[in-house]
C-alpha cells in the first residue's frame, strides 16, 4: 500500500511542541554585537545631516556607520526593470520612505544599540511626497529625478478601441487591491560571524542559497567565503524571499569589525522595514452577450512598487498571466505600469501578482452577470475552459497545464448548497431583515513554480541503514521533512523514522531555489523523487554483485525494504547491508545526486464559496461559512496541503475584510503595529469546508501542482464578492476591500440614498 | 536599578540581579536561557510570549520579570518535561494532551506561536466549568494569540479534542 496521499502526521511536530522551534535570535552566539538602524521618519526629503556624536559617545556603542563608510556599490533592479533606480544600502543624500535605513549602530547589548540610535538626530530638507500611485505616474514629484519618471516597469501597450464592439453588454469597475503588511509571526532576524576566515550567516529566510548569493555580489565575496544557514523559519508568505538591506548589513558588519553581530527587530520596526504587498488600482472593463458570454476582458494595473525598485514591481509580470483565470475569453487585454511612490517597497506576499489577477476577473465577472442580470454561478459555468480543451493556451499565450474546472465547481457548489443559500438570501431580502445574507463565488486558475529554475535533490544510504535526505527547498512551516520523508520512504521502502531530511545550510546542500511561488513539492519533491529512484538503481546493481545475479533479476520488497533475486525471497538484501557494501566496493557511500529541470509551471485551481452575513444598520460583516475546493493535482498528503488551504483562505479572508497598510497623504506609515493593523485573530473567521478534486499534471513525476497559495488566491474575491452580493438588492455594486464596517456602511447609506 | 529576584520556573527556582525594568519574557528567554517562549510583537497584540503565571495564562511581555517574584512560571519547556525535547518518540508520547492534540491535529505549521497557543489553550481549558467549552469560546479565548500560517482552523480543532478528553468540551 502506498503512504503517498495518506494523512501522515507531521515529524517535526514533537520538537516544536515541547522546546519551541530554534529561530534565528534563539541561536547562541558567545559575544556578538547588537544591531540597531537609525531610520528615516519623513517620507522624502534630503538628508542635510546626521550627528552622530552623542550616539558615538553613548555607552556600550562600538560603532556607527552611515552611507559614507560602507564603500558598497548600490544594488541594481531586477533585469526587467528600470536600471536607473539602484537602492543604496543606507539612504545617501536622499530619504525614499518613511522607515528606510539612514545609520547602523553596533553595541554590546541591543538596549544600548537602540538607545544610541535614538540619539541619533538626522536633519532633513523636506521633499514633497507622492503616495498615490496615479500620482506618481504623473511624475510632478520625482523619487529619482535623473531617471525622469517614476515608471519602473512598463507592460502597456496601445488599447483597442474595437476591443468591445458588438458586445451587448459592457461593464467597467475601478477596484483598488490595498497594501498589506505579510506580518509573519517571526520578524526578520539575522545574525553573523566570522569562523575560520569565512562569513557564516544565519538567516530567517525562504532560501538559503538566494541570501548567499546576494551576500556574495552585494559584498563582493566569492562563494566559497560564504555560509548561509537558515534554521527554523517562524513564516514567511513570499516577504521572506530575499535578504533585506539591513540583513546584508549585518554580514557586512561581521567582516568589518571581525566580531560576531546579530539584529532581531521589533514588529513595530518590522511593520516599516519588512516588503509590504498586493498594491495594485485596478480598471476592469468586460463585455459579452445578455445570455451571459463573456467576449471581451481588459485589465488595467497601476503597481505601486514603493520607494524602491524591489519583486513588487514584478509582479504584473505574473498578474499578466493569468489576466482571464478560468475563462475561455476570445478578446483580451492587459496593461500594467509600476510606479515608484515614498511608501515601503512591496515584494511577494502570498499569491504574489496572481491573486490580484484572480480578484480582479472574479469581481468583473460578477459585475458582468449583475448588469445582465445573471446568476453568476451560470455565468461562471458558461464560460469555463472545457476540460477537452487542455493543454489549453490562453489569449495572453499561457499554456495551462490541465483543468477540469467545472468539476470542482460543481463540488463546491453541492458543498456550500447553494441552491438552498440563494433560497435563504431570498427570504431574508422579501422580509427586508436587517442581517442579510451574502454569498461569494471565486473560481480560480492560478501558477505554482512561476519562475523558472530546477532544484536540487540527494539521498544516501549510511551504512546502519539510515537515508540522509538533502533538498535545496527551505521550509518555514511547509513540513518538507515529512513529506520529503514520504517520497523517499514509498521509492525505498524504508520505514519514515529511517529517514533525515536537511535543508537550509549551504555547506551541506550545495544548490537549491528555496520556497516561494508554491514550488516546492513539484520541483523539490520531485528531485528528491529522482534522486530516490535512482539510489534503488544504485541498490539493485550492488545486490546483484552481492548476491550474484543479474541485475534485471533483482527486485526490492517495498514492504519489507530488502533486495532478493526474484523467486527466492529468502536470501536478503538490506540497505545497511548495501549501504556497507558500496563503502566497502566502490569506496563511495550509497548515493544519488540530481538536480530536477524546471519542467513549465503548472496551474492548479479550482472554486470557492464565501458565506458573509452584514448587519445592515452598523455594517459590521461575519464571514460565516468559507467552502474551498482545491485541486492542486495528486495530494502527497491532505493534512499539510488542508493546512495549506487554512492558513490561505484566511489571509485572504482578511485582505477582503480586515487588513489594510494605510499612509496618510505625507507619506506617514498608521498602521506601525500589531495594535493598528488588522492582522486576523481566532474570533473572526469560522472553520473552513475544504475538499479537493485531483486533476494530475504530466509535467512532474508526482502529478502535484503547487497548493501554497491556492487558499488566498481562491478566497479573497470569494469573501469580497459576497460582501457585494448582500447588499445588491439595495443597489450596492462595489465595496472595496477591505470591506470594514464603516465602508460597508456608507455603501449602504449612499445606494439608500441614490434610490 | 537592579534588584534580586527568584521566580521558580518550570519547578526550579532561578535566582538573578536584573534591571528593575526587565519584562518576564527577557528574564524567561536571556537570564534563564530558555528559548521556546517567543516574542511576536511589541504592542501585547500576538500572545506568541504566553506562559502560566501559577498556572493561568499570561503574555510574559506585559509582566515584568519583578512581578513573578517568588511565583510559579510555567513555559513550553515546563508542560511536560517527560516528553523530552521532541528527539526520543518514545517520551513525546507523554506530551500534554494539549500538545498531543496539536501534533493529532495538526495544529501548528512554522511553530512559532505555538507555545503561547498551547499555553493558552491548556489554561482555557483548565478554567472552564466541565462540559462548556465549544468552538465559539475557544475561538473568543484564543483572540489574544495571533497565529499568520494555520488560519487557526486546526487550532480549533486541536483544542477541541483535547477539551473532549478532559471532559471541559461542551456535550
Ligand atoms: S510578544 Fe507578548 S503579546 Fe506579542
Ligand atoms: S504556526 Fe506559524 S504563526 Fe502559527
Amino acid at each position: 500500500m502506498s503512504i503517498l496521499g495518506n494523512r501522515v502526521l507531521r515529524r517535526e511536530d514533537p520538537k516544536f511542541l515541547t522546546v519551541g522551534g530554534t529561530y534565528v535570535g534563539d541561536i547562541p552566539i558567545e559575544g556578538a554585537l547588537h544591531a540597531s538602524f537609525v531610520r528615516s521618519s519623513l517620507a522624502h526629503g534630503r538628508i542635510e545631516s546626521v550627528d552622530l556624536e552623542e550616539a558615538v559617545a553613548a555607552p556600550g556603542v562600538v560603532a556607527v556607520y552611515t552611507a559614507a563608510d560602507l564603500g558598497l556599490a548600490p544594488l541594481a533592479p531586477m533585469g526587467l526593470l528600470n536600471q536607473e533606480m539602484k537602492r543604496p544600502l543606507l539612504a545617501e543624500g536622499v530619504v525614499r520612505y518613511v522607515g528606510e535605513p539612514i545609520a547602523l549602530i553596533l553595541a554590546e547589548s541591543p538596549a544600548a544599540a537602540v538607545d544610541a540610535a535614538e540619539a541619533v538626530i538626522v536633519d532633513y530638507e523636506p521633499l514633497e511626497a507622492v503616495v498615490d500611485p496615479s500620482q506618481a505616474l504623473e511624475g510632478g514629484v520625482l523619487l529619482f529625478p535623473e531617471a525622469g519618471t517614476n515608471v519602473v516597469f512598463d507592460l502597456s501597450s496601445e488599447e483597442d478601441p474595437e476591443l468591445f464592439s458588438g458586445c451587448e453588454v459592457v461593464v467597467s469597475q475601478r477596484i483598488v487591491n490595498q497594501r498589506l503588511a505579510p506580518c509573519p509571526l517571526e520578524v526578520r532576524s539575522a545574525a553573523a560571524e566570522m569562523v575560520e576566515g569565512r562569513l557564516r550567516f544565519y538567516a530567517s529566510t525562504q532560501g538559503a542559497h538566494g541570501v548567499k548569493d546576494e551576500l556574495c555580489s552585494a559584498l563582493g565575496l566569492p562563494p566559497e567565503q560564504v555560509h548561509v544557514i537558515s534554521p527554523d523559519v517562524g513564516g514567511g508568505f513570499g516577504a521572506k524571499g530575499g535578504p533585506y538591506v539591513e540583513e546584508l548589513l549585518i554580514g557586512w558588519c561581521a567582516r568589518e569589525t571581525g566580531r560576531p553581530v546579530r539584529w532581531t527587530e521589533s514588529r513595530s520596526e518590522s511593520m516599516l522595514g519588512l516588503g509590504h504587498g498586493r498594491a495594485q488600482i485596478q480598471q476592469v472593463t468586460i463585455g459579452g452577450t445578455r445570455s451571459g458570454r463573456i467576449e471581451a476582458y481588459r485589465l488595467s494595473i497601476l503597481q505601486d512598487s514603493g520607494g524602491y525598485a524591489d519583486v513588487g514591481a514584478v509582479l504584473p509580470f505574473l498578474t499578466r498571466q493569468m489576466t482571464p483565470g478560468v475563462y475561455d475569453i476570445e478578446r483580451v487585454e492587459f496593461h500594467s505600469r509600476s510606479v515608484l511612490t515614498n511608501t515601503m517597497p512591496t515584494v511577494a506576499y502570498r499569491g504574489a501578482g496572481r491573486p490580484e489577477a484572480t480578484a480582479a476577473i472574479e469581481r468583473a465577472v460578477d459585475c458582468f452577470a449583475a448588469a445582465a442580470g445573471l446568476d453568476p454561478a451560470e455565468v461562471r459555468r458558461a464560460n469555463f475552459i472545457p476540460k477537452a480543451s487542455f493543454p489549453h493556451t490562453t489569449a495572453m499565450g499561457t499554456e495551462y497545464d490541465s483543468g477540469d474546472y467545472e468539476k470542482a465547481f460543481d463540488l463546491a457548489l453541492e458543498m456550500a448548497g447553494y441552491d438552498e443559500l440563494r433560497a435563504e438570501q431570498e427570504r431574508r431580502r422579501q422580509r427586508g431583515d436587517r442581517c442579510q445574507l451574502g454569498i461569494g463565488l471565486s473560481s480560480y486558475v492560478e501558477i505554482t513554480a512561476p519562475v523558472s529554475g530546477g532544484e536540487f535533490g540527494a539521498v544516501e544510504v549510511r551504512p546502519d541503514g539510515k537515508v540522509i535526505v538533502r533538498t535545496g527547498t527551505s521550509p518555514h512551516g511547509q513540513g518538507h521533512a515529512t513529506a520529503w520523508s514520504m517520497i523517499v520512504a514509498e521509492q525505498m521502502g524504508v520505514p519514515l523514522e529511517q529517514i533525515e531530511v536537511i535543508h537550509g545550510d549551504t555547506d551541506i546542500v550545495p544548490r537549491g531555489g528555496g520556497t516561494g511561488g508554491s514550488r516546492s513539492l513539484q520541483l523539490g519533491g520531485s528531485a528528491v523523487h529522482k534522486a530516490a529512484v535512482d539510489v534503488v538503481e544504485r541498490a539493485r546493481r550492488l545486490a546483484a554483485d552481492e548476491l550474484e545475479a543479474n541485475p534485471d533479476d533483482i527486485v526490492l520488497d517495498r514492504s519489507l525494504g530488502l533486495f532478493h533475486v526474484a523467486g527466492t525471497p529468502a536470501i536478503t538484501k538490506s540497505w545497511a547491508e548495501l549501504g556497507a557494501a558500496s563503502l566497502e566496493r566502490e569506496g563511495e557511500p550509497l548515493a544519488a545526486e540530481t538536480d530536477f529541470e524546471h519542467p513549465g509551471s503548472t496551474f492548479p485551481f479550482g472554486t470557492h464559496v464565501a458565506v458573509v452575513e452584514i448587519d445592515t444598520e452598523t455594517g459590521q460583516t461575519r464571514l460565516v461559512r468559507h467552502i474551498a475546493v482545491d485541486d492542486a493535482g495528486r495530494i502527497m498528503n491532505p493534512l499539510l496541503a488542508e493546512g495549506q488551504v487554512h492558513g490561505g483562505v484566511a489571509q485572504g479572508a482578511a485582505q477582503a475584510l480586515l487588513e489594510e497598510f494605510v499612509y496618510d497623504t505625507e507619506g506617514n506609515p498608521l498602521t506601525t503595529n500589531l495594535a493598528d493593523y488588522s492582522f486576523i485573530s481566532a474570533a473572526e473567521l469560522p472553520s473552513f469546508e475544504t475538499a479537493f478534486t485531483e486533476t494530475p499534471t504530466s509535467r512532474n513525476p508526482l502529478g502535484s501542482k503547487g497548493i501554497g497559495e491556492s487558499g488566498t488566491i481562491g478566497s479573497t474575491p470569494a469573501v469580497h464578492n459576497a460582501v457585494v452580493d448582500a447588499l445588491a438588492h439595495l443597489g450596492v455594486r462595489h465595496v472595496d476591500m477591505p470591506a470594514t464596517p464603516e465602508r460597508v456602511w456608507r455603501a449602504i447609506r449612499e445606494a439608500k440614498g441614490a434610490a | 536599578m537592579s534588584l534580586e529576584l527568584e521566580i521558580t520556573l518550570n519547578g526550579k527556582k532561578v535566582a538573578a540581579e536584573v534591571e528593575e525594568r526587565t519584562l518576564l519574557v527577557h528574564f524567561i528567554r536571556d537570564v534563564a536561557g530558555l528559548k521556546g517562549t517567543n516574542i511576536g510583537c511589541d504592542t501585547t497584540s500576538c500572545g506568541a510570549c504566553t506562559v502560566l503565571l501559577d498556572g493561568r495564562s499570561v503574555k510574559s511581555c506585559t509582566l515584568l520579570a519583578a512581578q513573578a517574584e517568588g511565583r510559579q512560571v510555567t513555559t513550553i519547556e515546563g508542560l511536560s518535561p517527560e516528553a523530552g525535547d521532541g528527539s526520543d518518540p518514545a517520551a513525546s508520547e507523554r506530551m500534554h494532551p494539549v500538545q498531543r492534540a496539536f501534533h493529532e491535529n495538526h495544529g501548528l505549521q512554522c511553530g512559532y506561536c505555538t507555545p503561547g497557543m498551547v499555553l493558552a489553550i491548556a489554561s482555557l481549558i483548565d478554567e472552564a466549568e466541565p462540559g462548556t467549552l465549544d468552538e465559539e469560546a475557544i475561538r473568543l479565548g484564543l483572540e489574544g494569540n495571533l497565529c499568520r500560517c494555520t488560519g487557526y482552523h486546526n487550532i480549533v480543532a486541536a483544542a477541541l479534542a483535547a477539551a473532549r478528553q478532559t471532559g471541559a468540551a461542551r456535550r
